[in-house]
């Protein structure tokens, strides 16, 4: 291949070699700890990490910038300058999740046993205990706001696509849209208003939960729907008209299976977003300590409410009380993870082959 | 099968099927009109009781007084938490979209939606179990080297448990859906754009700055608007996190900060009675009202500029 002319402001240069990178990350690393611990050494004070870590990065990205600035010229040097802050804006939002994985992982294994899950908090002070009343009343509520929000929403979304047309489907999209925005917390007051209607001051219900949870959840069901029945092609249709098929079996029969693994994988997330809802369960679900199994009836606790009052208010033999909320944050996490990975199984495995 | 005739002379029937189906899905979309509705109906009619009826000892000023600090904090702390946020996402964005590899990014996108699934009380637990003390050092040196920028001025809070803190946590839990909503709209930047910018001879970074961030410039900032809706409404992690007190400060590294609406209607409401639920219940109308609000903006930008669908 024939040499090509470089642009002029990058004529008479060299590129740095590929070792640059990793070579520069060590000495800055290396020269920003030392420093530090030389530093914490004649304070007396623990060493830094946050501050080793800054002075790690800027002096990494300063001394690239400098080397190949006189190296490969200006403009170069500002590409290097920048590749490191964008990667390194990246690696800041990794470094929470990393975080906070080990943790709940190493901190919630202490309690993760038999007896969390056999046993509710009922009589319990200080050790022992368990959080089974917690997990029956998340199943519970979370249930009943699925079975509430899964066939307003899929009806809603086959009214958005395949019936909506004028004022009205943009009115619904817009306040779809609107009612994504409300604060999780504001949920909660709404059940709560609503409830205090018919039962009076001071109501506190597993029901009222499952009707905060689910106008959290309804406009995530409807707007997964709608995207997975935008996507089912027009000809599907047609060919059902054209055989006579009316247009309500051709949605039950023909656009509806198509795009049911993608309507899946729309409910399961939506379900793990508000399995974590904690805001609006304390507010009309309340807490307890017993096993409560029914809905209808007096306080109900939930696994994400259990964490907090478990952290919050911690009674004699502290440690005993935030190991236990640990483990409900690993359940928690769990159950969400595990959500989540089979929402995408689910859209990997079943939806139509094209 | 009748003949071709026998068709063509039929008026089209409306089959029963049909008629139920249509009404039924017609109605559940209403349904979600009425929701709304009845949101902001019951909301209001609980909420009038706090204006009329005794006077609430928590509420001696008047309702405006008691709300406030509250409006104060919320709006404060949002903000802290979109300035961290909002470079880092675009950041984020522009690694997966153009930086990382394509297998490779595939993973980093499912990282990141990872972190928008953990629950907003395991974030509260991990806030002021590990983050807190972990940044108090940092704290320190702030105040010791920069307190005379008002921020950072006041005495350092020992637990940790502050403004900043707080802010740092929200920034965290708006970083997973603003990254995806910025990294849609760079996905979408025309493909033609990019190689006629690299043609010229432009770098990666000139070319970025050429053809993507004006391109994805509209999406940045409803996503921003997003972020910051989310900010506003976020309850349990600033409840767990912030040791609030009823001022209006601007000290992000002191033990007194102002508290957020929701946090303080989560802490308040399990031990409320009489018309302090009414209360708590009129700062949640406010704090509906103000995320309506940033809501309705950032769709109003997203839709003036309809051809950004990934923003959707």
């Amino acid at each position: 291949m024939t040499s090509l002319q470089q642009p002029s402001s990058l004529q008479g240069t060299k590129d740095l070699p590929r070792f640059i990178n990793p070579a520069l990350l060590l000495a800055s690393a290396v020269i920003s700890f030392a420093t530090q611990a030389s530093l914490a050494a004649t304070t007396a004070l623990e060493v830094n990490l946050l501050a080793v870590v800054i002075i790690a990065v800027l002096g990494y990205a300063l001394a690239l910038y400098l080397i190949s600035y006189f190296i490969e010229g200006k403009r170069k040097a500002k590409d290097r300058f920048v590749t490191v802050l964008v990667s390194s804006a990246f690696a800041v939002a990794i470094v929470p999740l990393i975080s906070l994985a080990y943790t709940v992982v190493t901190k919630g294994a202490a309690r993760f046993d038999l007896d969390f899950f056999t046993l509710s908090m009922r009589n319990v002070v200080g050790q022992g205990g368990g959080a089974l009343h917690a997990i029956v009343g998340t199943l519970e509520i979370t249930g009943l706001a699925t079975l509430i929000s899964v066939p307003i929403g899929i009806m809603t979304a086959i009214y958005l696509v395949e019936y909506g047309r004028g004022k009205l489907a943009k009115m619904v999209t817009f306040f779809v849209d609107v009612m994504t925005g409300v604060p999780s917390i504001v949920a909660g007051l709404f059940a709560y208003a609503l409830f205090v209607v018919f039962f009076g001051p001071g109501v506190r219900m597993g029901i009222g939960g499952a009707i905060a949870l689910s106008v959290l959840m309804t406009p995530v069901v409807i707007r997964a729907t709608e995207e997975m029945l935008k996507i089912v092609p027009n000809e599907l249709r047609e060919a059902a008209y054209a055989l006579g098929v009316p247009k309500w079996l051709t949605i039950l029969k023909v656009v509806l299976p198509t795009s049911l693994a993608g309507i899946a994988t729309g409910i399961m997330i939506s379900i793990a977003r508000v399995i974590g809802e904690t805001a609006p369960l304390l507010i009309i679900a309340g807490f307890t300590a017993s096993m409560n199994y029914n809905p209808f009836d007096e306080r109900m606790a939930t696994l994400p409410v259990f964490v907090f009052t478990s952290y919050a208010n911690q009674g004699i033999e502290m440690q005993a009380y935030v190991d236990r909320a640990w483990t409900g944050a690993l359940t928690l996490m769990l159950i969400v993870m595990i959500l989540n990975l089979a929402a995408r199984l689910v859209s990997k495995f079943f939806s139509p082959k094209g | 099968m009748t003949s071709t005739e026998n068709i063509r002379t039929q008026t089209p029937v409306r089959r029963l099927g049909d008629v139920v189906f249509s009404n039924a899905a017609t109605f559940a979309g209403v349904s979600i009109l009425a929701t709304l509705a009845l949101v902001a109906a019951f909301l209001i009619a609980e909420s009038i009781p706090a204006f009329t009826g005794v006077e609430i000892a928590a509420a001696k000023n008047g309702f405006w007084a008691y709300v406030g600090p509250f409006v104060f904090g919320t709006v404060f702390a949002s903000t802290i938490a979109l300035l961290i946020a909002t470079p880092l996402a675009v950041g984020i964005a522009l690694y997966i979209s153009h930086f990382a590899n394509r297998r490779f990014s595939q993973v980093l996108g499912y990282a990141v939606d990872l972190l928008a699934a953990v629950p907003s009380v395991v974030y509260g637990l991990w806030g002021i179990l590990v983050l807190a003390p972990f940044l108090t050092p940092s704290y320190r040196w702030l105040n010791d080297n920069l307190g005379w920028i008002p921020f950072f001025s006041g005495t350092v809070s020992a637990t940790g448990r502050t403004m900043l803190t707080v802010s740092i946590v929200l920034a965290i839990m708006v970083l997973p859906i603003m990254a995806a909503l910025i990294r849609e709209i760079f996905l979408q930047t025309p493909r033609l754009y990019e190689e006629a910018a690299l043609a010229l001879g432009a770098t990666r970074w000139e070319m970025i700055k050429m053809a993507v961030i004006p391109f994805g410039l509209p999406g940045i900032i409803s996503a921003a608007m997003l972020g910051l809706g989310r900010a506003l409404g976020e309850t349990m992690a600033v409840a767990m996190v912030l040791s609030p007190s009823a001022v209006i400060g601007f000290a992000v590294l002191t033990s007194t900060n102002p508290n957020t609406i929701a946090a303080n209607i989560a802490l308040q409401f399990p031990e409320a009675g009489g018309n302090y639920v009414n209360l708590l219940m009129a700062t949640g109308l406010v704090l509906f009202a103000i995320t309506m609000l940033v809501n309705l903006g950032a769709r109003w930008v997203i839709n003036s500029r309809k051809e950004f669908s990934g923003a959707n």
